[in-house]
């Protein structure tokens, strides 16, 4: 039995070779399936760990799910270097090559419109924090006197108003900036996607996110991008920004929908 | 490596990405398609919860904005039957509004 097949992508023939020392999921080297002049990515991978029940049970243990997500994502790094690979969605599994080439061979229309419209482009991933404040004290507010103790009620409200207030105009100057930078982005990317603000338990970021965004710029085209992203950083105080990529077009790979976000 | 030389140089290999940033793409982003294995992606609410689970209490959780999947319909069965019991919610306020005798009257029976 040589288990089932965990694809990660489909691609056009590759020009140059895999990075050859490359481990997909569940250790198997990444391994190409040609049918009708498309490529599918895959892993062979065992029925202990992705037929369907433990597959599920699995995807309930973070620790599983980020190596898988890590493995998943480092072979279509490795496509993105010498490809464009059309990514799919982490645990698309089929029982064995034969059900995989029906597959591809159903959505062959699909598969080629989609790699056309992505060829040669790639995704690039911008986010925006606040510095961290210090949010954690409270009444100490920017331009008041910080931490001093409010010699009456009214002095307390008033201390605790100003902190609001400043609170607020922090917020929507950060609003102000990351709507101006996506603005700014989108003009010279071919296409863009909001997506929802990361959560810093997980990015393990400092900061509050208040832009999270990807863009798809051509390759020909991706130095300058990043130079525009280079020179926003510190433009204004108080505000990061984080650039990451290139990526694959995870999220232009679906059509486009109209709406245009998430 | 042979990273494409139209590539700068230090943004060779998704460079400067945490967890979260692979996280939400080969979760929620790329195509999906059914494979022989079916698993469904929005049933692992679980995920979720153990997140959670690390940061000190739910509250302080949702103070950090760490429900993005759960509120997101299309990604947490969870958050579809929210909008559900939300819409039904507001649909039984109208409908109160409408017939306020007869919608009393049931809530009296059913009480």
């Amino acid at each position: 039995m040589s288990g089932l097949r965990y694809v990660y992508a489909i691609c056009r023939p590759l020009g140059a070779p895999l990075q050859s020392q490359l481990t997909g999921v569940a250790g198997d080297p990444p391994r190409l399936l040609n049918h009708h002049g498309l490529i599918a990515v895959v892993s062979h991978v065992p029925e202990r760990d992705f037929a369907e029940k433990p597959l599920r049970e699995h995807l309930e243990d973070l620790d599983w799910l980020t190596a898988t997500a890590r493995a998943h994502q480092g072979v279509i790094d490795a496509l993105t270097v010498v490809t464009t690979p059309l990514p799919l969605r982490l645990g698309t599994v089929f029982r064995d090559d034969s059900g995989l080439r029906t597959m591809m061979e159903e959505r062959e229309d699909y598969f080629r419109r989609t790699l056309d419209r992505l060829e040669g482009r790639v995704e690039w991933g911008v986010k925006v924090y606040t510095e961290p404040e210090p949010e954690t004290e409270p009444a100490a507010s920017g331009d008041g006197r910080p931490g001093q103790k409010a010699a009456s009620g009214r002095d307390y409200l008033r201390q605790r108003r100003q902190s609001v207030r400043a609170h607020e105009d922090k917020w929507q100057q950060a609003e102000q900036f990351a709507s101006r930078l996506h603005e700014r982005l989108s003009a010279y990317a071919e296409d863009s996607r909001l997506h929802a603000p990361q959560n810093p338990a997980l990015s393990g970021v400092s900061g509050r996110n208040v832009l999270n965004a990807a863009y798809l710029v051509s390759r020909a085209h991706s130095e300058e991008f990043v130079e525009l992203v280079d020179r926003t950083k510190g433009e204004v105080p108080g505000m990061r920004v984080e650039l990451t990529g290139p990526w694959a077009a995870y999220s232009f790979a679906t059509e486009f929908t109209g709406e245009g976000n998430r | 490596m042979t990273t494409p030389s139209r590539l700068p140089e230090p943004y060779g290999h998704s460079s400067g990405a945490n967890l979260a940033d692979i996280l939400e793409r080969v979760l929620d982003k790329g195509i999906v398609i059914a494979g022989d294995i079916r698993i469904n992606l929005l049933d692992i609410e679980l995920l979720t919860i153990k997140l959670r689970l690390i940061v000190a209490s739910v509250d302080k959780a949702k103070e950090m904005g760490i429900d993005w999947w759960e509120d997101d319909p299309a990604l947490s069965s969870g958050a579809r039957r929210k909008e559900l019991a939300r819409e039904n919610a507001e649909l039984r306020e109208r409908l109160a509004q409408l017939e306020p005798d007869r919608t009393r009257t049931r809530e009296e029976e059913a009480s």
